[in-house]
Parts: C-alpha cells; structure tokens; sequence
C-alpha cells in the first residue's frame, strides 16, 4: 500500500461526503480567500503608493524653511550657494512657492495649482516639453511674467493652442510659452497634468517669501550622505534646526509602505484566524468520522492494516480535504481580488489593482497543507489505536 | 507433524474495576494443517476469546500460543496485523464487508496491506470471487446482496491472501438455515481442497459438520475429539443434569 493508493482511497471517502466535506472545508476556503485578497490589496496598495511618490521623484530632497522666530534667513541666493558648494552630493535646485490666488483663465476661475519655480524644476522632475520653451534663468532675473502650463491647461482650455496665450494668477496675468509633455494616461482636473509653473523671482513678488526647495541628489546610492550634508549647510545657517526640514520622498515613502505593510500584516494575521478555526472544524469532523467508521477500522485492521496505514489514511483524508479548501480558496481569492480590482477602480478613480502574490497563495495553500495535517493528526492518533476486537464489534 | 495452531495452557484474564474474569482458563490443544475444527461452547464459554487469540487480534494473559510455530504471545501490534494478513483468513457472522467498496475491492483490501500491486490483486481478488461464484457480480456494492452472497463475497476475501487458516466466526449466525447450509458446504469444499479450517458456533448442529469438535465451557476444554462421537455435542455436566431428570 503506496502514498498514491492512501490518497487515491481518502480522495474517495472525500467524493462519498460532498456537503460534509464542503462545510468541512468552508472555514479554510474563507481564510484562505481572505489571506490572498488582503495581501493583494495590500499589495496593490504599496504599487498605487509607489507609484504616485515616485512620479514626484525619488531622488529629490524638499527642504522646508520656518524662518519665524529665527535672527537668520536664507535666501535663495544662499540655498544655491549652499547646493553648490556641496555638489559632490547635490545637483540641481529649484525654489518652489506655491501661489495663494486662483488661477484665472479668461472668465473661468480654474483648480490648477501655481508654482513659482526655477528653471531647473522641470529637469528635477523629469518633464519634457511638448511645445515652446521652459523657463529660462533670463526669465528669472528679469521676473518675466511668463509660464509653462500642464497638458491639461493646454488641451482644455486653449484646445491645444496655449502657446502666446494669456491668463491670470492672483490678479497678474502671465504669458503661456510652454506646454509639458502629458504625463498620466488620462487628462483630467486637479491631475498630474493640471498645473502652472512661473519664474519663482515672479512668484515671489507676488506672494512673498520663498521657504521651499526642491534639491536634487548626485547619485541615488548615496542618499542618505546628500542628506546629512544639506542638513549641515542648513545648520550652519541656522544654527538651530528647529528652522528648517529636509524630508525626502524616498523616506515618505519608505515610511508609507512600511504603515501598509503592518496594515496588511494584521489584517492577513486576522484573516488566518479564520484558517485556525477551518483547521478545528476539520479535527472535529475527522474526531466524528473515526467514530462512524470505528467498525471499518477494525475490519481493515483484522485484515491487517498496520497502525501506520490507518494512520496515514486519516491523516492524508484530512491533509486533502484542508488542500482541497485551500485550493477552492486560491480561486476565490483570485476572483474576489478581481471583483475588487473592479470595485476598487469605479469606487476610488484611481488604477489600484488586487494582484495577489505567488508568495502569499503558496504560503496559504503550504498553511492550509499544514493546518490538516495537524488538526488530522489527533483524530488518525485515535483511529490508530482502537483495539480491533472492540472496533469490529462496535455498532 | 508440526501442529499449525497450537495452545499450551492459555489463560486469558479481563479486569473489571476489582474482580478478574477468567475468559480462558489452561486451554491446551492442537490443530494440524487440513483439519476441519469446530470450536464449540455457549456464551461466556471463552470460545469468543479462543477466536479472539487464534486470530491474533489478542494475546494470552498467560501460556504460549504459537501460530505455525511463532509465538504469538511475544509479538508487538504491528507483527499482530503482518501476521493476521499473511496467515489469517477471517469470515465473520456481520460479512463485516467495506459498504463504499464493491466487491472486488472488498475483497482485495488484505491482499492491499500485503502489498500486492493493483493489477495482480485485481486478478486474484477475481480468482477469489469466482471460487464462491460471484465473479460476474464484481462491480456490485454490497449492499445490492443477499446475506448469503455478502458471506460468499467475505469468504472470498478471506481465501484471496491464500492464508494457513481459515477462522470462521459464527458464519451462519445471520443467516437462514438454508444459505447457512450453503456457506457450510462451501467451508467443507475448502476443508476438500485442503485448507485448514477453524470453525467458530455455539451450535451444535452447525458444530457436527466439522470434522472434529472442541467443545469449551467455564474456559476449559471439556471435549475434544471427532465430531461423530456421541459425547461429542452434549457435555459430560450437561449429560449430568440429564440424568438426573433434566431442568424444569
């Protein structure tokens, strides 16, 4: 008697009772379900995540100034002195100062947010130009009352004809010279695309004090140096640092998905409980079964069934009653996160997909494997050492 | 000759809580390869457990029982069953068949713990049914057959490991005197064919068709020598009370 004909004979026993064994399995179906679709949530989550703070740039540092309450000031004159003089570490810089007023284009008041930049800000971020030209450093020093608009502004209101068209920030009205490349797939209001980039010299006689950087690191190897070294400048300016921040997108984001990963973690710890009780639900059905089938536990053992075999068959009844669950719960899992992905998707307007992990259904299925096995253990235990006098005579 | 079963002063004791039943009390006797036996007695006579012993399903409290000259009084649980399967045919008074298997299967489960492969077993769970004349039925469940058919079926289960001895366990208990008969005359083809054959009854008319009867009582052997004799189906205690007018 083979490993092959055992599981030939349980996966019998197991076809004889379908509704037993498919209330049996439906805790470890639930649990295993649950596991996979929190994980991939989780999952899709950190890609979502991922995917918005690295469209923001990775490799930027934004230093943030409280100058209140300080003697001292920085400049912007000063922040590129200080990025300069650490350039083994530090590239590029740009001020950002975020405008107050709405934005006016014609009579229409619009949701695109104003940024008064230099003109690094779109290499920092990575744009290109889909028509005529950025900001230049002339436009800077001569507070050009000039912009370079997002793909939305461009296509929206200006039916792509922005360039040497005019519109209003808080009360001025700036000259469209660029567009940039669209960057999302869809253009839509208060996106990506959706936005205004002036002389940050223009900005700032608008609405005063610059006190934000976006710097740029060298090399993203040596991140965490870039850093120390602009916090040194910093503090050399300061003396203090309770005046400034310097927060990296790297580390958000380090920190977002590490709040996502403990998320997930105790939801699918959660959700396993359910997989702990399924495992009792098997041990109580399989206690039950060895009952029912005392009397055939003492015929095969009078025909010779060793306790081994009696054994190996109880416990390889349950080990594929729990894999079957396990297995029906893969498919769920996979439906539900689909579902999800579909519900997730309308309900948020965001492309956020449930893509369970291999990792996680291999791991559900292995627990599900092991939670049989387990919890068929105790019950084969006690079919295996009935007496077969007893047994047999047993109504 | 060296007997196939033989007892040296087997005692059997149960305890229950404080008082200690004797169910087999110095029980010596010997069967030979071929012979057809009878072991006869009533209720609490310790025939249950002379059957329980023979079959190695228990061991003897005390004394030796050695089994074609193994003592199986020194075996552990897992030599029991090896032992049960290579030597032991068991026919029982329930069929004690497997009701999920059909009858090829029922009747292939101890060639399967003797580690017989599929296709070999197949073919002498077959030869087996065929023997009682059910082969054409292999496919049935047990339950589509009479108790006639169903012992048939567990005689053929008990030939298929083609054992040293057949032990039947009260064959015809469940079944009417005419099939009883049947299974009966099967048993003696057996015993024609040369099988060793122990037969199991508190029945004295089943008992004389054995060709030899020991008859127990109180644990003891009171009788033991052929079935013909006249002795052979009263007991010297019983032919007692007879002669003193009889009960009532």
């Amino acid at each position: 008697m083979n490993i092959v004909e055992s599981l030939g004979l349980a996966v019998k026993n197991i076809i004889s009772s379908k509704t037993r064994t498919l209330l049996t399995m439906l805790g470890i179906i639930i649990g295993v379900a649950a596991v996979i679709v929190i994980v991939g949530l989780g999952n899709g989550l950190e890609g979502y995540v991922t995917d918005s703070f690295s469209s923001m740039g990775t490799n930027t540092l934004t230093v943030s100034v409280m100058s209140r309450g300080s003697t001292r000031t920085l400049e912007v004159e000063d922040m590129y002195g200080i990025v300069a003089e650490n350039s083994q570490y530090l590239d590029l810089c740009s001020p950002t100062a975020s405008m107050m007023g709405s934005v006016k284009i014609g009579s229409d008041t619009t949701s695109t947010a104003a940024t008064g930049v230099s003109e690094d800000y779109l290499s920092i971020k990575g744009y290109a130009l889909s028509k005529g030209r950025g900001l230049q450093y002339s436009d800077i020093l001569q507070r050009s009352r000039v912009c370079v608009v997002g793909a939305y502004v461009d296509q929206a209101y200006y039916g792509g004809n922005s360039v040497g068209q005019t519109l209003r920030v808080g009360g001025t009205s700036l000259t469209i010279v660029g567009v940039v490349e669209q960057q999302s797939d869809e253009l839509e209001e208060g996106g990506t695309d959706d936005f205004l980039y002036l002389p940050y010299s223009t900005a700032s006689r608008l609405s005063g004090r610059i006190s934000t950087y976006t710097v740029t690191v060298q090399n993203e190897d040596t991140f965490a140096q870039s850093k120390e070294a602009l916090e040194n400048a910093l503090y050399g300016v300061f003396e203090s640092d309770d005046f400034y921040t310097v927060t990296s997108m790297a580390e958000i984001l380090e920190t977002m998905t590490n709040m996502i990963n403990i998320l997930v973690y105790v939801l699918a710890g959660i959700a396993a409980i359910s997989l702990v009780v399924g495992g009792i639900g098997i041990m109580n059905i399989m206690l039950v079964s060895v009952t029912e089938r005392t009397r055939e536990i003492g015929i095969r053992k009078s025909l010779g069934a060793k306790e081994r075999y009696v054994m190996e068959q109880f416990v390889i009844e349950a080990a594929v009653t729990s894999a079957l669950g396990g297995a029906i719960g893969i498919l769920l899992g996979y439906g539900l996160s689909a579902a999800a992905t579909q519900v997730v998707t309308s309900v948020m307007d965001a492309s956020l997909t449930v893509s369970p992990t291999f990792g996680a259904v291999l791991l559900a299925f292995g627990i599900s494997v092991g939670i049989g096995i387990f919890f068929g253990y105790l019950p084969a235990k006690k079919a295996a050492a009935l007496n077969p006098i007893d047994a047999l005579h047993y109504d | 000759m060296k007997p196939l079963i033989e007892f040296q002063q087997v005692c059997k004791y149960y305890h229950m809580g404080d008082t200690t039943v004797v169910a087999a009390d110095h029980i010596s006797f010997q069967i030979f390869q071929g012979e057809f036996v009878a072991i006869v007695g009533s209720s609490g006579s310790g025939k249950s457990t002379c059957m329980n012993i023979i079959g190695c399903l228990d061991v003897p409290s005390e004394g030796t029982y050695l089994l074609d000259g193994r003592d199986v009084g020194q075996m552990n649980k897992n030599e029991l069953a090896e032992i049960r399967n290579e030597l032991l045919g068991f026919i029982f008074q329930q069929y004690n068949l497997l009701p999920k298997l059909n009858l090829a299967e029922n009747v292939e489960v101890p060639l399967m713990y003797a580690g017989v492969n599929k296709s070999e077993r197949r073919r002498r769970a077959l030869d087996s049914l065929d023997r009682v004349g059910l082969k054409e039925k292999w496919r049935h469940k047990p339950n589509q057959l009479s108790g006639g058919q169903q012992q048939r079926v567990s005689i053929a289960r008990a030939l298929a490991g083609n054992p040293a001895v057949i032990l039947a366990d009260e064959p015809t208990g469940a079944l009417d005197s005419k099939t009883g008969r049947e299974v009966l005359a099967l048993l003696q083809n057996l015993h024609a064919a040369g099988n060793t054959v122990v037969l199991i009854t508190h029945d004295n008319s089943i008992a004389v068709q054995a060709q030899r009867i020991i008859r127990l009582e109180d644990g003891q052997v009171v009788y033991d020598g052929p079935s013909d004799a006249p002795e052979a189906v009263v007991t010297p205690r019983a032919a007692g009370r007879t002669a003193g007018g009889g009960p009532g």
